[in-house]
């Protein structure tokens, strides 16, 4: 195997990490019944506040700080719909508005500064299996990690009493009330999980894969999220591949930047078609604008794919998703 | 435990109207506890950003300028709001207005006629109607969410409008920056008094909110609309189409969208730019909101919104502050409205009866 495919491999797996992070965090919220269309605010929040802890006590500070500054940005927002029983959506969109105010309003102290990025580690052993070893085990410990949330947290959704009552409680939380569960606190506290996963991703990007504070730098990634955990039909695994999927359409963006397209031998015979084939790449295809829009022409075409079937999406979604549950009406 | 709130027998009148009002007072508060973090004494930082603007015949020129786009937009997000369809990607429609209207400015340059500008205005409705169609088109045919294909497509319109700005529609004659030629005179609204920037296009914006009261309050259409909203059964009972509903709010929204797009670009900014819309869009999701998706609320609450714009640059120029300040206090703003609201239809949980009944259930 070429070296060229490993180097998209494994960038496509470190481009998969904010996505991985936030849409499980997305996952875990929705699971609960709650639609937090905030994770784009939150991601934005916790990436400044990543920067702004990286600076000073490493990556793994920044991460920390990302993860508490995502989990008190999720705060207001989950008061506003669990306490209050508030608009889900209106809330997130305020979430994401703010956020986005609040990281620029902070970012312009750090806009300047920049942080050594992180290493790569490879695990001992594991790295030296032919293809997967540099594909998987050859990066930065962030990676890692983003393997081991998944983990944990499909096997905590499918295997154990917690999961089953988050998704009790997503599924009926008059059930779930009935049964003596506290569905508000439940709520609370898988809302707030969500904040802090999304705050990860959003430091990830700042502390390890740019690594700079940009304004707007999450670049929509938050709502790719949202859509991702859709698309995964709720299901951790599904929402891992759907991540690859679009970590490996970023890296490939990049790659195919200035390319030219050779047509195969039969139909470069045809008389002109090379040539417009190389005008419509250099003009259109090609160009950077064109392949940084794919992501999200993408996720529309997912969408697509996952909603038309009707069945498929009633039967996977948390049945009280996005309803307020106000006790005793 | 965590829950405040138990419902009320009726919901509050007084409190639907009022709640704009006690979210503003509380983003102000918030908005004076910011200022005196930042070391900036209140009264002076409010000075600067709410009344400076104002004093200066300028200031109310770039007020109205502001806000028309604002309200415009906000006008036909409330009527999908009022039916639940969520369209938060009113920016890209915005955008796609004002390129439209400008390859209607860059393909007639050089020609003289009083229909150039019309013709710009018309190819915006169109151009943003369709965009917002697109979503509609998603929804209706494959179940896509709305939400989330307009905001996608938001995406996808300013990189359409990047590419245009440094390829195809690039000024030849320009330095290399990616904008476009500057609009001739044809092309462009011409400035109500001289020296200030407001223009005819307000007069769009002045001319929409009756109508759209009118159409609220007594068509039909928009009956059906708030029905499909608020009772999606009663609604389906009724034989009201829920596709037809998804169709008329996204391409009304686009459309409206669409015509402040062409305006922005045939007005303030005079050619296609990349920095064209300072987020009009996202804004006008707020003042739909604040403006308790009234047509003259959203009159009132537009104006509010552009004027914390203003401000927001004035305190950029004269106390150093980011102009994302904005930003943070329309976020705000909508959180406070939506904490305001809650108790329009709940009241705050009677805690002394609720012991009461505990003790009685254990005597």
């Amino acid at each position: 195997m070429n070296s060229e495919l490993i180097a998209i491999l494994g960038a496509t797996l470190a481009a998969a990490v904010p996505l991985i992070f936030a849409g499980l965090g997305e996952l875990i919220t929705e699971k609960s019944g709650v639609m937090n269309l905030g994770v784009e605010g939150m991601m934005l929040i916790g990436a400044v506040a990543g920067f702004a802890g990286g600076v000073h006590w490493g990556v793994g500070g920044g991460l920390l700080c990302g993860a508490v500054a995502g989990l008190l940005a999720a705060l207001p927002f989950a008061f506003l719909t669990l306490s209050l029983g508030a608009n889900q959506p209106a809330a997130g969109l305020a979430l994401t508005i703010f956020g986005t105010g609040l990281s620029a309003f902070i970012g312009q102290y750090f806009v300047s500064q920049s942080m050594p990025g992180l290493q790569a580690w490879a695990v001992p052993g594991l790295a030296q299996i032919p293809v997967i070893g540099p594909v998987f085990f050859n990066q930065t410990y962030v990676v890692y990690l983003s393997y081991l949330t998944f983990a944990i947290v499909a096997w905590t959704l499918a295997r154990t009493r917690v999961g089953l009552i988050l998704r009790a409680v997503g599924e009926s939380p008059d059930a779930a009330h009935a049964i003596g569960y506290p569905v508000i606190s439940i709520r609370y506290a898988a809302t707030l999980c969500g904040g802090a996963l999304s705050g990860i991703a959003g430091a990830y990007l700042s502390t390890v894969y740019t690594p700079l504070w940009v304004q707007n730098m999450t670049a929509g990634r938050g709502w790719i999220a949202v859509a991702l955990v859709v698309f995964a039909a709720w299901k951790p695994w599904r929402l891992m591949l759907g991540a690859y999927l679009f970590g490996g359409m970023t890296i490939l963006q990049m790659y195919l930047q200035g390319k030219s397209l050779q047509l195969p031998a039969v139909l470069a015979s045809i008389p002109h078609l090379q040539d417009a084939v190389d005008v419509l790449m250099h003009n259109v295809l090609g160009t950077s604008q064109f392949l940084a829009s794919v992501p999200y022409l993408a996720t529309i075409i997912v969408l697509v794919l996952i909603s038309r079937d009707r069945r498929v999406l009633f039967l996977s979604f948390p049945a009280s998703l996005g309803k307020p549950y106000i006790e005793g009406r | 435990m965590m829950q405040l709130l138990e419902p009320r027998a009726y919901p509050s009148v007084l409190l639907r109207w009022t709640a704009p009002l006690i979210a503003i007072l509380l983003t102000l508060c918030s908005a004076a506890l910011l200022f005196l973090a930042l070391g900036k004494p209140p009264l002076q930082a409010f000075h600067v950003f709410f009344i400076e603007p104002l004093q200066t015949t300028n200031g109310w020129s770039e007020l109205l300028l502001k806000a028309s786009p604002l309200i415009l937009i906000a006008q036909g997000l409330a009527l999908g709001f009022r039916a639940r369809i969520y369209n938060i990607g009113a920016e890209g429609q915005f955008l796609i207005g004002a390129i439209c209207a400008s390859g209607v400015a860059i393909y007639t340059d050089g020609l003289e006629g009083w229909w150039i500008l019309p013709a710009m205005v018309i190819a915006g409705a169109i151009g943003g109607g369709m965009w917002g169609g697109l979503s509609a088109w998603l929804k209706t045919r494959f179940n896509a969410e709305e939400t989330l294909t307009t905001l996608m497509l938001t995406y996808v319109a300013s990189y359409l409008l990047s590419w245009l700005v440094s390829g195809p529609w690039r000024d030849p004659g320009g330095t290399n920056f990616p904008q476009s030629i500057l609009f001739a005179d044809p092309a462009m609204f011409t400035p109500l008094i001289d020296g200030l920037r407001v223009n005819g296009s307000i007069f769009i914006t002045i001319v929409a909110v009756p109508l759209f009261w009118l159409f609220v309050t007594k068509s039909f259409l928009a009956y059906q609309l708030a029905v499909g909203g608020e009772a999606p059964a009663a609604a389906r009972y009724a034989g009201f189409s829920a596709k037809y509903t998804v169709w008329v709010s996204l391409i009304v929204s686009g459309l409206t969208a669409g015509i402040a797009g062409a305006a922005e670009a045939a007005g303030p900014v005079g050619q296609l730019t990349l920095s064209l819309s300072p987020g009009y869009g996202y804004a006008a999701i707020i003042v739909a909101w604040v403006g308790r998706l009234h047509p003259v609320g959203m009159a009132l609450s537009g104006l509010l919104l552009a004027l914390i714009y203003l401000g927001g640059e004035a305190a950029q120029v004269s106390m150093q502050l980011p102009a994302a300040i904005s930003w943070l206090f329309q976020g705000m703003l909508l959180f406070f409205l939506l904490g305001s609201d809650a108790f329009v239809d709940y009241r705050l949980k009677r805690r002394r009866k609720a012991a009461g009944a505990a003790a009685e259930a254990q005597a």
